[in-house]
């Protein structure tokens, strides 16, 4: 809502500056979010005609003008536009005035004396662009500051006004506000006196959805004239308010809808079938719009029709067909009251918003419709003439204002401060809210106009409001304390983030919304979750794995010259599900370059997989991860696992798909894991066992398998039948080359043996390293290694 | 007698001409040894006659101790020196770095977190979450904002089908834990939310922390009371101002606009009010018996003032010369 000050306060004036009063309505929640002059300060600038005019004498282009500025003797002053002309009335800065970027000196011009200077809209700060002079209307009284004229002593306010607060959507509105805050009286309220019918001309009205629009009104006026101009004070008020002047009629309409809040129509009378009807569309129905927008109707859209058809979209739009033109002579003039709910998307479903459908959606004062269309025909025989017919009322069922229970006690409680039962008799009063009051209890009705005031502590943030938050202190507030629970069993994110910070890697954020190739490379899903209305195409899919965005990262700091990147992202992943959305929280790592970062100390080497196992690894540790070759789309068939937890999967590891690395332009390959984050949590909670006092005997092993025994799977198969003496059986080498035939490796287990009751013998030793001999060669088909 | 003059003089000046405490011992058995000179002399002792053996056999030891005393200590000095020349071999530039792996860090978005929600966790406030795929029903309906009402146009809203959306802020996450916990409760929801916006002070992602307070006696000035605590508190400056103004959110009433003090202005931090009797009743809880308060808070905005970052795109380029700022 954007509107003059001066008209502002036309209703209200209280004893505040432009800046005060900006700061009282901020406060009492009409968040002002702008605050301008209309005209930049200047003085000594007048209203002017220019009497006559010749060719300077030495420039083509400049004339020289006498000037009537009031004064008893014209002005001489050279002037350069090309739109100057005798007789003209224009805006004339006079020696001594002071424009934004001009002082106005007297001088000599080409040699001429030049005692001022006539100035176009932009000179004045009035306009960013204008060609030629300001001409000012043929009455503009001569001598009179330019100032006052146009009225440039004003500012614009811009409220930002919240969904609730729709009876600010008018002058009116605001005015009232604005007394009951500072304590102003309101100067003039909405009492306009009838305009008498003097045309026995009616159209029936036949309101067959009396929910949906619970008032009608309306009138015909014949003779009027739809070429008469606009008054200025109408047509500066409208601009003020980013209103364009049309045409008188909808000037009128338009102004009344600033001034009131009430959205007017007026139908061309004579492009009017029949009666008038308001109810839903018809199956297949279709309207034109004002904006030449043809649309088809649903049958939960409300119209007013004649006859024959649809004419306009209840409080949204007018129809093509019907509306009032230059040869418009006879109108019927609308005013009626929407049910909210009734209007309430219907604009949004067709692209469209409109002054009308804002206000309605929200809720216009259905106690104004009439007020409304009287004050509108008023202005129409003042300005454009004509004869006014009777007004025909309909009254549906209108919204009940019931009385709201407020008591002085809860608003207490909730505002925690103790308003009194004085104070809040002062704020409602000031609000002009009528009430009554016992022990602390008031039953308050609210006015027509608030449509957010139902319950009882709708009348408590008025309370707040009114009195002011500032006015509230605050309190730290007591409660009864009990200690937070910890669950043991699972370690929190922090920590895993820590751990991970700690070997080196950076934690980054990407968006949840992805490129939707971006998941056909590297989750291969064809089928990610779309969004219907994504900011951009290549944000257009929720993503299925954190891999795009760290490889996104990587590429985006390869391009600023960085070499190595180490980086992780915690967040959800997304898939579409039988009921819903799955959306588990899961960790990716993502390793490029070298393990180290370049140092005099080590000499570097490239990050592979196993080093970014030992990352996992440490995540989980003592919990042990389980780890199966498998492919993934994103991942080097042949250096990729699926890890599980558990026997379950919980993730996957592996190094970049040398198909990506190329498509996505890397110099070399990359390492990643990605694992879900409660798997990740899991914790054990420590159980001790006795520190056996006997000695620990170690021995060693070494076995010759084929080169596609996976190392896992034989630990797995020797440790299912192991005694319990065996505390520990490690891999520590392993070897191809000289020595082991072609597609075999050597591996080397270190075997550890404890009993915690007596010392092991070297029977028993023994008898152990020959099961897992026994195991190995038989499973495996190991052989020893001498 | 003048025979033992000798051995002691030869042999403190052959100890003293040893550098090597290897060559020390075979020196010592030249003099001290079992065939050494001294030994030999001492052997001649039992010629001498019984009143002059003692005054003998005293010298003798006195030559004995004394040689052995100059064999320790040259003993000791040799190995002082080799120590030494060791030590000065073994040193180091200790001014080269460290060796090995480096660190890394964590991204301010998350760092703003951690500081809020340890703030937070100071006075008890439990950490909650929910989906970012939010069903339409918790992210406006159950807030109290029904469909087609004019509130949900406040909300750029992204969709993924008719019934659900991204959440457009963490306040869906109250409603969920309350249907699941009855009061009194204090948590905060942080989180990623997403609204149709996108520009230089607009990301279609960024994140909130939605806090809520439920029991018999908790106000407005209770609300004002917190949240100035935490500013102060999450900026370490006590004379932070803290400015609610009126606004309108559907699911808190009174609601309000929280500014803060910053360079010489107010700037706003995030929205409040006390919970709607009607979100409320959508989780069972009664309102005449319980209040509540609940405010958000735009995380990217606190981290910006905080550390004096000066656009929000930054924080989702994930360019490691800014991330690294941070470590």
């Amino acid at each position: 809502m954007k509107f003059s000050e001066n008209w502002l306060r036309t209703y209200v004036n209280p004893a505040l500056d432009s800046d005060q009063l900006a700061h009282a309505l901020t406060m009492a929640g009409l968040e002002v979010e702008g605050l301008e002059s209309v005209a930049p300060a200047f003085e000594n600038i007048v209203v002017a005609e220019v009497l006559s005019l010749e060719k300077h004498p030495n420039a083509d282009r400049l004339n020289v003008c006498l000037v009537n500025v009031g004064t008893p003797e014209p002005l001489q002053i050279v002037c350069g536009a090309a739109n100057v002309h005798a007789g003209a009335r224009v805006p004339c800065a006079r020696v001594g005035a002071e424009l934004p970027g001009i002082s106005i000196k007297q001088a000599k011009v080409r040699g001429v004396e030049s005692f001022g200077m006539l100035c176009s809209a932009k000179e004045l700060g009035l306009a960013e662009e204008s060609s030629g002079l300001m001409l000012l209307p043929a009455d503009a009284p001569v001598g009179v500051s330019i100032r006052s004229y146009l009225e440039l002593d004003d500012h614009l306010f811009t409220l930002k006004l919240t969904p609730n607060r729709s009876d600010c959507l008018g002058m009116l509105g605001v005015a009232r506000e604005v007394a009951a805050v500072t304590g102003s009286r309101l100067e003039r309220g909405q009492n306009f006196e009838p305009v008498k019918a003097t045309v026995a001309d009616k159209l029936e009205i036949d309101v067959a959805e009396s929910t949906a629009c619970p008032r009608y009104c309306g009138r015909v006026m014949r003779g009027v004239n739809l070429t008469a101009t606009t008054p200025d004070w109408m047509v500066r008020r409208l601009e003020r308010s980013d209103v364009r002047s049309i045409n008188s009629i909808v000037d009128i309409t338009n102004y009344v809808m600033l001034e009131l809040g009430q959205p007017l129509h007026a139908f061309d009378l004579a492009r009017l079938k029949g009666g008038i009807q308001v109810r839903f569309a018809r199956p297949g129905e279709q309207l034109t719009l004002l904006n030449q927008q043809n649309v088809k109707l649903d049958p939960d859209m409300l119209v007013i029709a004649d006859e024959s058809a649809a004419l306009a979209l209840a409080g949204v739009m007018g129809g093509e067909s019907s509306a009032v033109s230059d040869g418009t002579t006879d109108i019927f003039l609308e005013s009626a009251y929407f049910n909210p709910d009734v209007i309430a998307g219907k604009a949004r479903r067709l692209g469209l918003s409109t002054d009308s459908s804002y206000r309605f959606e929200r809720g216009v004062d259905f106690a104004a419709t009439r007020t409304a269309l009287e004050r509108a025909a008023e202005l129409i025989q003042q300005i454009c003439g004509g004869d006014a017919g009777e007004v025909t009322e309909m009254i549906g069922k209108l919204p009940q204002r019931e009385a709201i229970v407020l008591r002085a006690d809860r608003a207490r409680r909730v505002l925690g401060i103790d308003l009194g039962v004085d104070t809040i008799s002062s704020i409602l009063q000031r609000l002009d809210f009528k009430f009554t009051e016992l022990n602390g209890v008031f039953r308050v009705i609210p006015p027509s106009y608030r449509f957010d005031l139902s319950i009882e502590v709708d009348l408590i943030e008025e309370l707040a409001r009114l009195h002011g938050y500032d006015h509230i202190p605050a309190l730290p507030p007591c409660s009864t304390l009990s200690l937070l629970p910890q669950d043991e069993s699972l370690q929190g994110l922090g920590q895993i983030r820590q751990l991970l910070i700690a070997r080196d890697y950076q934690e980054v954020v990407t968006y949840s919304f992805v490129d939707k190739e971006w998941e056909a490379d590297l989750a291969g899903n064809e089928t990610p979750v779309v969004l219907q209305n994504p900011i951009a195409s290549q944000l257009g899919v929720m993503r299925s794995t954190l891999f795009g965005g760290l490889l996104d990262v990587l590429r985006f700091n390869l391009n600023r010259k960085h070499e190595r990147v180490r980086i992780f992202e915690v967040g959800r992943c997304f898939a579409a599900g039988e009921s819903g959305y799955a959306q588990p929280q899961r960790v990716a790592a993502l390793s490029f370059g070298s393990v180290k970062a370049e140092q005099w100390g080590e000499t570097l080497r490239h990050a592979d997989y196993f080093d970014i196992k030992s990352d996992l690894e440490a995540l989980c540790y003592p919990i042990e991860l389980g780890f199966v070759a498998a492919t993934h789309p994103a991942l080097h068939p042949g250096q990729s696992a699926k890890i599980l937890l558990n026997e379950e999967p919980v993730g996957w590891i592996g190094v970049l798909h040398p198909r990506w690395q190329q498509k996505y332009d890397l110099p070399q390959s990359a390492v990643m894991f990605e694992i879900d984050l409660a798997a990740l949590m899991q914790r054990k909670i420590p159980v001790f066992s006795e520190i056996s006092k006997f000695p620990t005997v170690r021995r060693d092993l070494a076995v010759v398998v084929d080169d596609a025994v996976n190392v896992q799977e034989l630990l797995d198969g020797m440790r299912k039948h192991l005694p319990v003496m065996v505390t520990d059986l490690k891999l520590f080498d392993v070897y191809r080359g000289k020595g082991i035939d072609l597609g075999k490796k050597s591996l080397a287990f270190k075997v550890l043996m404890q009993d915690t009751q007596k010392t092991l013998t070297d029977d028993e030793v023994e008898t152990v390293m020959a099961n897992i001999k026994d195991i190995l060669a038989t499973r495996f088909n190991a052989t020893l290694r001498v | 007698m003048e025979k033992l003059e000798e051995i002691l003089n030869q042999g403190l000046s052959a100890f003293a001409a040893i550098d090597n405490p290897a060559d020390l011992d075979q020196v010592k058995s030249r003099f001290i040894g079992k065939n050494g000179a001294l030994t030999e002399i001492l052997k001649g002792l039992g010629k001498l006659s019984a009143e002059d053996r003692p005054a003998a056999g005293a010298r003798i030891n006195e030559v004995k101790d004394r040689l052995e005393q100059a064999l320790a200590a040259r003993r000791d000095a040799l190995r002082e020196e080799q120590l030494q020349a060791q030590l000065a071999k073994e040193s180091l530039d200790v001014t080269l770095p460290g060796r090995g792996a480096g660190r890394g860090g964590m991204h301010p978005v998350t760092r703003t977190l951690e500081r809020i929600e340890a703030l937070f966790h100071s006075i008890g406030f439990e950490v909650a979450q929910g989906p970012e795929i939010e069903t339409d029903f918790y992210n406006f309906t159950a807030l109290n904002i029904p469909e087609n009402h004019p509130a949900r146009a406040m909300h750029d809203t992204f969709y993924v089908d008719a019934r659900h959306v991204l959440r457009t802020h963490t306040s869906p996450v109250q409603v969920r834990y309350m249907e699941g916990n009855q009061p009194p409760l204090k948590i905060i929801a942080p989180g990623r939310v997403f609204r149709v916006d996108s520009d230089a002070t607009h990301s279609p992602m960024f994140h909130q922390v939605e806090g809520l307070w439920v029991d018999e006696e908790i106000s407005f000035a209770n609300l004002k009371g917190v949240v100035q605590d935490f500013l102060q508190r999450f900026f370490e400056r006590d004379d932070l101002q803290v400015r609610f103004r009126p606004s309108f959110f559907p699911f808190t009433e009174p609601s309000a606009e929280m500014d803060m003090s910053w360079k010489g202005g107010w700037l706003e931090i995030g929205g409040c009010g006390m919970v709607h009797p009607n979100v409320l009743k959508h989780v069972n809880i009664d309102s005449e018996k319980y209040i509540g308060f609940a405010f958000g808070l735009g995380v990217e905005r606190l981290a910006m003032l905080r550390y004096g970052v000066n656009d929000l795109r930054l924080f989702f380029e994930n360019d490691l010369k800014f991330l690294k700022q941070f470590n």
